[in-house]
């Protein structure tokens, strides 16, 4: 049996736990272009102080200790070797609404920094979080729910397996336009091949 | 259009009309809901569990009379002909930015089922949530095997959007999760046509 499997550590980057006195003022920084927020679907995007992010991040800590229904972990940089990069905050990746009886919960990922898009640490977090959510958690099947303006954001997902299930018409109002919401499902019988 | 161009008060429907939830008359009633696993089973994902009259009580004057927050309301549905609590009716997740919502239904007395008067309860909470909170769109999710609701639905005008393969797990089988759906423009034409 192998259990020597690193769970956390990926080729570029690893999950790690939220820092809140470090991290928040990067996180309220990607906050100040509207971008961030808008493409994970926030209802209403507008920029984040340090104090309500770090308000943020005990109500997801409380979350998980309390309710038993979510994971969190912030991505970071992982460049052994190069000190200005190594454990770089560079976004979350999060397991919420965990429902334990039906195998199910919804996953999230954002990365912050525009200029670190497109550069595979996103990929590389997915993959360490779906190993997570079906060889540990032992989920069923995965959910996530993207705005259909966030074309990137789609293209990870559906390159890791994910397929659209449903199209929420017009569900999203951006730019003077109307937008489909676009709901995904992994099975781990699908993930597994 | 003046006032007296009006048709109908806004929470009234032809068998149905919508009323607000008493912690302290209504709390035996959803107890008494809450104690026909079925009809939990198909309302909600989560188990069904067994709580008490006074615990009910308790979460009702919570939601209704703490914290009321703004994207989410409900309502009781009453027979017009008896006045009789027949079920709830409700809107979550309001998006206002987006201009959508989550309806949720229920009807707890199961000799209403089959009747319509789901069917009218979902024409009440449409012409509320397009007429007067201005929302662009309405959704839902409804379970597989609960064939009857669907064809509710459906009449009531909404579209088929989707369906989550495998998203229930209940008596050793999986069932899809649907995605339904109705634009205001949609609601527009059909109750145009009327």
């Amino acid at each position: 049996m192998k259990m020597n499997i690193p769970l956390f550590e990926g080729e570029l980057v690893y999950l790690g736990a939220i820092n809140p006195e470090q991290d928040a003022p990067v996180e309220a920084g990607w906050t100040l272009d509207g971008e961030f927020l808008r493409m994970l679907g926030e209802d209403l995007v507008r920029p984040l102080s340090s104090a309500e992010v770090k308000k943020r991040y005990r109500e997801i800590e409380k979350e998980i200790d309390e309710k038993r229904n979510q994971f969190y972990f912030t991505i970071r940089r992982s460049a052994p070797g190069e000190s200005e990069n190594q454990d770089r905050l560079l976004g979350f990746t999060r397991l919420s609404r965990v429902e334990w009886n039906h195998g199910i919960a919804t996953l999230t990922l954002g990365i912050g920094d525009p200029g670190e898009r497109r550069k595979g640490y996103g990929n590389d977090a997915l993959n360490l979080i779906l190993h997570y959510a079906f060889k540990e958690l032992n989920l069923f099947r995965l959910n996530a729910s993207i705005p259909g303006y966030n074309q990137a954001g789609l293209q990870l997902f559906k390159k890791a397996g994910f397929k659209e299930e449903a199209r929420r018409r017009e569900a999203y109002r951006w730019a003077g336009l109307r937008w489909d919401g676009i709901f995904l499902g992994l099975l781990k019988e699908d993930w597994e091949q | 259009m003046t006032i007296s161009e009006e048709k109908k008060p806004i929470f009234r429907g032809e068998q149905v009309y919508l009323a607000a939830a008493d912690p302290e008359a209504d709390a035996s009633i959803f107890a008494r809901w809450m104690k026909d696993a079925e009809f939990v089973r198909l309302m909600d994902t989560d188990p069904p569990k067994l709580m008490s009259v006074g615990k009910h009580k308790q979460w009702l004057e919570k939601e209704l009379l703490e914290e009321r927050s703004n994207d989410e309301l409900f309502f009781l549905i009453r027979t017009v002909q008896d006045n009789r609590n027949i079920g709830l009716i409700g809107l979550d997740g309001i998006r206002w930015v987006h201009g959508d919502a989550w309806v949720g239904i229920g009807l707890g007395e199961r000799e209403y089922w089959g009747k319509g008067y789901g069917t009218d309860a979902m024409r009440v909470i449409q012409r509320y949530a397009f007429e007067e909170l201005n929302l662009h769109r309405l959704s839902l999710t409804v379970f597989e095997y609960n064939q009857r609701a669907v064809r509710s639905y459906e009449k009531a005008g909404f579209t088929m959007e989707g369906q989550a393969r495998k998203f229930l797990h209940r008596e050793d089988m999986r069932y899809d999760l649907i995605f339904m759906g109705i634009l205001r423009d949609e609601w527009e034409r059909m109750t145009a046509k009327k």
